[in-house]
């Protein structure tokens, strides 16, 4: 599988990350130079294996379902770089 | 002031206790220190003015008798460890003017045991690099020059301000974080010693994550004893870090005493690598003769899928990453472009001018192994890979109780010698990377100098939890070795 610029510019969108026109081409060989690389697990059988879904043996652990935190919307507001008041704002979204 | 900045852990921790120095004193040989070794960038944020406030305070309750385990002593956090009011930029322009209103989990505990912050260490941008040269805050300077040689070199990454500044005596000892070799690697090319500890040991809490079923934090130091001491206060049990595991912290120091007599040290075959550096290799077989001699039996063991490691983390690290890293939208917090016409655009111009090279790359690659299409042949076998890299080394523990192995291919290299490939940048983490993968504890310590008069690191592996007996086996290396080297200190020249 080889990754061409317009394939970068898919992956681009789908990660929401503007790359600049020029960058596209580089980036493309960049990457197909990692998943050349990366390949090379293609040549180990892993029928049967499962998935690793955790590195150390523990169940998951459950805590009770109630509030801990919370009530401190000013401290959350602090490093919003465009908020008004309790409110983050983002560009006119709703025509 | 120099014979107090060269104290260890351990040392400074019993001359505050016989009242031989302060903390204020302490702590103001190191405030100096910083500010004298700016040109080696080991810092983003000098915290100076806390760290006197907090040794003073440490001092007025040593004169109560109410002290911590770390109580006086000066270290230098990564800034990745989100510390509340100061600054922490995990090394990025996207958290450039980010001031947490919360600790994270493992420097609460730091403060809590009575340790003094001096500042917040350099690193690769969001801890995706191995030389620290990703940084938005410009690299970081290795202490360590080569021999007849004045070529500026790395300190390792992605924790290479905190590597750097344990080396040039600017702290005591440091924290960093490792999802991929981020602490032994680090520790390996700069003399000093590095511990990544279980999967589990160490609350993320706080922490800005990278890819999180890997990422562990751990002790930076000047010696093993003093890794033990760091791993008893930064280790804890923690409701809010669901991966936290429910055991109780041992005393360390206490542990690791005592000889390694039968002790059965591994020595994986598949990490002899073609056209392995002869001083790396070298040194690797002297210090299976140093555990030998104290002891140990060694063995030889196999661990067959060693070298589809590094291919699977690049697959598993960088899907973890766009999914972690997709909470910077420019929104909440962190950087935000100027003047976007939709959602979208505000979306994707904060994150293409916030985030560096790297980070991107990271970011692209795992949108790409996550997509429709690439995920079962990408990310699913790479989650069965994990499953048989982490089989390899329970087989091999069979047989062993530690396994060692060098640290890293090589001594520090030049700044500027690996950033146009990323392919061998990446191999830098050859020898660390499975241990991320299987979730183990391993420990770098200082083994010896190579040919051009550079540290090498040798790393030991453990067992799941069982640091214990790694940092007794660490400790035999240690002594064995008897790394005294230190770097000149051109810096302050």
């Amino acid at each position: 599988m080889s990754v061409d610029k317009d394939t970068v510019r898919r992956i681009a969108k789908l990660a929401r990350l503007a790359v600049p026109q020029a960058r596209l081409e580089p980036m493309a060989g960049e990457l197909n130079g990692i998943f050349k690389w990366v390949e090379m697990l293609g040549e180990v059988n892993v029928e049967g294996v499962p998935g690793m879904t955790s590195v150390v043996a523990q169940k998951l652990k459950w805590r009770k379902d109630e509030v801990t935190e919370g009530g401190n919307a000013d401290a959350l507001m602090a490093n919003a770089p465009g908020g008004e008041e309790h409110f983050f704002t983002v560009p006119k979204v709703v025509e | 002031m120099s014979e107090l900045t060269s104290m260890t852990l351990a040392e400074a921790r019993d001359a505050l206790a016989a009242k031989k120095v302060s903390s204020r004193e302490l702590t103001g040989a190191f405030v100096q220190a910083i500010e004298a070794a700016r040109p080696l960038g080991a810092f983003i944020t000098e915290t100076a003015e806390k760290a006197l406030a907090m040794a003073d305070a440490s001092d007025t309750r040593r004169a109560t008798g109410a002290t911590g385990a770390l109580e006086g002593l000066p270290l230098a956090i990564k800034d990745l460890f989100c510390t509340k009011g100061t600054r922490t930029t995990a090394a990025s322009k996207m958290l450039g003017n980010f001031v947490p209103p919360y600790e994270s989990t493992v420097t609460q505990n730091l403060w809590n045991a009575g340790a003094v912050m001096l500042g917040k260490t350099n690193l690769d941008e969001f801890a995706m690099g191995s030389s620290n040269e990703t940084s938005a805050f410009g690299p970081v300077f290795n202490p360590w020059r080569a021999r007849n040689s004045n070529a500026n070199l790395v300190p390792g990454g992605s924790s290479g301000g905190s590597s750097a500044a344990i080396a040039a005596d600017l702290c005591l000892a440091a924290t960093g974080t490792d999802t991929g070799g981020s602490i032994r690697q680090p520790a390996a090319v700069t003399g000093t010693v590095g511990l990544k500890p279980t999967y589990g040991r160490c609350s993320r809490w706080g922490i800005v994550a990278f890819a999180s079923s890997l990422d562990q934090a751990g002790p930076m130091t000047k010696t093993v004893k003093d890794a033990a001491i760091l791993l008893t206060s930064m280790a804890s049990v923690d409701p809010r870090d669901s991966t936290s595991v429910d055991l109780a912290v041992p005393d360390y120091e206490k542990l690791m005493a005592g000889s390694i007599k039968g002790l059965r040290v591994g020595i994986p075959k598949e990490y002899r690598l073609d056209g392995m550096a002869a001083d790396v290799a070298a040194l690797w077989d002297k210090a299976a003769g140093w555990l030998k001699d104290q002891g140990a039996e060694i063995v030889e063991v196999s661990l067959p899928h060693t070298k589809y490691a590094l291919p699977t983390y690049y697959i598993v690290a960088p899907a973890e990453a766009s999914s972690n890293l997709a909470r910077y939208d420019g929104v909440r917090f962190g950087y935000r472009a100027d003047k976007p016409h939709d959602i979208t655009d505000l979306y994707e111009r904060s994150r293409g001018e916030g985030f560096g090279a790297e980070v991107q790359r990271r970011i692209l690659i795992g949108t790409y192994v996550l997509s429709a299409g690439y995920y079962d042949a990408y990310y699913s076998r790479a989650q069965k890979l994990r499953t048989l890299i982490k089989r390899d080394f329970d087989a091999a523990f069979e047989k062993c109780d530690v396994l060692l192995t060098p640290s890293t291919p090589g001594p520090a290299f030049a700044v500027g010698a690996k950033t146009s490939d990323p392919l061998e940048m990446y191999l830098q983490d050859v020898f660390t990377v499975t241990v991320n993968l299987a979730g183990l504890p391993g420990i770098s310590v200082p083994g010896g100098l190579s040919e051009n008069g550079l540290p090498l690191g040798l790393q030991l592996i453990g067992k799941a939890f069982d640091e214990a007996t790694l940092l007794r086996a660490a400790h035999a290396v240690e002594t064995a070795a008897d790394f005294k080297a230190k770097p000149n200190k051109w810096w302050t020249a």
